[in-house]
């Protein structure tokens, strides 16, 4: 079981930080999975993360100058890895301004990945910062609990308002209330709501458009046949909604979400070089 | 020095004003003397044939609050008047500014023991000379709340610099960062092969700023483990020290690992050194690992508890006035100066702290 990767592209790399960073905001801990073609960032739905999960995927070719992986065995050829992404990212923030930044799984006393940044010096040699980050390696029978999730059937899907103002106003309200309700119809409306004892505070969106899903086998999905004017709604945790909507540092291509009524909220953020889930279940 | 300690002492001597500060556990002291030169006016005051020149300590909060913005203040202020009146019990802080308006500040002080870490620079092994920025590069890659750094000789000549990983700490739970300085990015090195020392960040963090802003070369004098380590930086009219106790070695200094797994990390080869196979077909194979990644199958290095040490310490450092017992196990920062007369009334440091040299002045 091998891995070594190399980035040279100060854009690359710049933008492969910005990832970690977002993966950061959003998990104290995650598995990091490794295959010939990508690099997934996943937490799972276990209760100590609230029950919210995330599946973060990007490709290799994207960033990486140099990548060789060698997975566990011949048939499974991937590696997945349990690390603190907060590490990386402070292994990557000052490396901004680095000739090449070299990572590579390896085994000393413990299990890790040690991040070579070579720096630019005004002496002959270059200087290099050396960051062991501590892995644990996940055996091959563990496997199973960190596999992609499916789309829900939802009942609405959405595209996101601007994430900057979505960001502001879920601020705001998280001084007033834990917990904010996030609905929306197939017309483009969603509002979101806190109601205390106190205030109630609802902002309302509108025009937003439902992105068009295409039903795979032709069986009706929830969505369909369904009343326009309708809204779906989910009650869940302001302070995981404002983890991922703080975590964006540049806007995304595509962002929507996915309802289903009660039961859980499917965000998904598209950029160019990296897709992003996040699913928040609703609260009782 | 605010980030050293709560009290300013202010020393005035024949060859300028001197401003010290230490640290409530004893472990930090910093100095700051300013030639006459630097000043418009110098008078220290008289020292008779039974009294010395009076000094004085305050409270570094109301010292600074007198001076608390800076950019105003040079725009606003033309003189500052610092003036001692040991009969009022006062030191009055001037600020002469524009339009006339002349700001009076009263503080009260406290009279007091001349505070003075014992040292001396000529008797370190090893000096490191480097402009403030190089330092300030390096200590970047640190996370701000890391609290100790190993420096020492690192492989291939060069200087290298690593975060101190507790002895309890888990080290499969604690990322190590290391980095490593040429010797020609230094502008003068002198190193004692294999030496190392482990110090607090957060005062040296303090000097660093300083240094890079006033743009003078930061100079390193270090010996053994245990040994003080001395900043300096120096100036026509201005002269720093920065004394802070460094971490004493655990292991015996026979031993070749020495702390905090100063062995170096080899330079990153680019060839497949580190294979994991072996170690995942021991874990495939290996059983109970039921929740999460199964802990590593390698011994991990633990030093050797310290209660076994001072006897050999005392056999290295002459001036040790002798074994400590129940010496806390972790942890051996050592006090630099001050004997039992300072000390008393701390209850939990004096007892268990070591003293390598007593108080200059003695009882007095």
């Amino acid at each position: 079981m091998r891995f070594r990767a190399k980035i040279v592209d100060l854009a690359c790399l710049n933008h492969f930080s910005r990832i970690i960073n977002t993966v950061a905001k959003l998990a104290k801990t995650c598995i990091l999975r490794l295959t010939v073609c990508k690099l997934y960032f996943i937490l799972s739905d276990k209760v100590a993360n609230g029950g919210a999960s995330m599946w973060c995927e990007l490709s290799q070719g994207n960033f990486f100058d140099e990548f060789q992986m060698e997975g566990v065995a011949a048939e499974h050829n991937e590696i997945y890895l349990e690390f603190v992404p907060e590490n990386l990212w402070r292994a990557l923030k000052t490396a901004q301004n680095a000739k090449a930044v070299k990572i590579k799984l390896t085994n000393k006393h413990c299990p890790c990945l040690r991040v070579a940044v070579e720096l630019p010096s005004l002496s002959s040699s270059s200087r290099i910062v050396t960051h062991d980050i501590p892995v644990g390696v996940i055996p091959r029978r563990m496997w199973n609990d960190f596999r992609e999730p499916s789309v829900p059937d939802f009942d609405v899907s959405i595209y996101l308002p601007v994430l900057k103002t979505m960001k502001s106003v879920v601020e705001r309200m998280k001084n007033l209330s834990n917990f904010i309700v996030i609905e929306a119809n197939l017309s483009g409306e969603m509002n979101l709501k806190i109601e205390t004892d106190l205030v109630s505070v609802t902002t309302h969106f509108k025009d937003l458009g439902n992105p068009p899903w295409a039903s795979e086998d032709g069986c009706q999905s929830s969505a369909q046949g369904r009343d326009l004017e309708s809204m779906a709604e989910a009650c869940i945790d302001i302070k995981k909604l404002l983890q991922l909507l703080a975590g964006q540092q540049v806007n995304p291509t595509k962002a929507l979400c996915n309802i289903v009524h009660k039961r859980i909220v499917h965000f998904i953020l598209l950029h160019e070089e990296v897709s992003l889930q996040y699913f928040i279940p609703a609260v009782a | 020095l605010s980030r050293i300690g709560d009290e300013l002492y202010l020393e005035p001597t024949e060859s300028g004003l001197s401003l010290r500060a230490v640290n409530s556990s004893r472990s930090a002291f910093a100095s700051f003397l300013f030639a006459p030169l630097f000043f418009q006016l110098y008078e220290p005051g008289s020292a008779g044939p039974d009294t010395e020149l009076f000094r004085c300590k305050v409270h570094m909060k109301s010292f600074l609050g007198v001076f608390r913005s800076l950019p105003s203040l040079e725009k606003s202020v033309g003189k500052c008047l610092i003036l001692l009146k040991p009969r009022a019990s006062r030191l009055v802080l001037q600020l002469h500014c524009k339009y006339g308006v002349t700001k009076t500040h009263n503080l009260a002080f406290q009279e007091c023991e001349r505070l003075q870490a014992v040292f001396d620079t000529q008797r370190c092994a090893s000096r490191l000379r480097a402009p403030a920025r190089l330092l300030a590069e390096a200590v970047v890659h640190f996370p701000p709340t890391l609290a100790e750094v190993t420096m020492g000789a690192g492989p291939g000549g060069k200087i290298s610099l690593r975060n101190y990983v507790e002895d309890e700490a888990e080290p499969s739970k604690t990322m190590v960062t290391e980095l490593c300085l040429a010797e020609d990015e230094f502008q003068s090195v002198a190193v004692a092969p294999g030496s190392h020392i482990t110090f607090c960040l957060k005062e040296f963090r303090g000097l660093l700023s300083f240094a890079e802003a006033s743009n003078l070369p930061l100079t390193i004098h270090f010996d053994e483990p245990g040994r003080p380590v001395i900043f300096t930086l120096d100036d026509t009219v201005l002269e720093v020290h920065l004394v802070l106790a460094t971490l004493s070695d655990l292991e015996s200094n026979s031993q070749s690992p020495s702390t905090n797994g100063m062995s170096h990390l080899p330079a990153p080869s680019d060839d497949f050194a580190d294979d994991l196979e072996s170690y995942m077909a021991a874990m495939e194979t290996s059983e109970g690992c039921s929740e999460g990644p199964p802990s590593p199958i390698f011994p991990l290095r633990t030093p050797q508890p310290a209660k076994s040490k001072p006897q050999e310490e005392d056999e290295e450092d002459e001036e040790e006035e002798g074994a400590v017992p129940g010496t806390p196990p972790h942890k051996k920062f050592r006090s630099l100066f001050f004997g039992s007369v300072m000390t008393a009334g701390r209850p939990g440091l004096a007892t268990t702290q070591e003293v390598l040299a007593e108080d200059s002045d003695g009882e007095s």
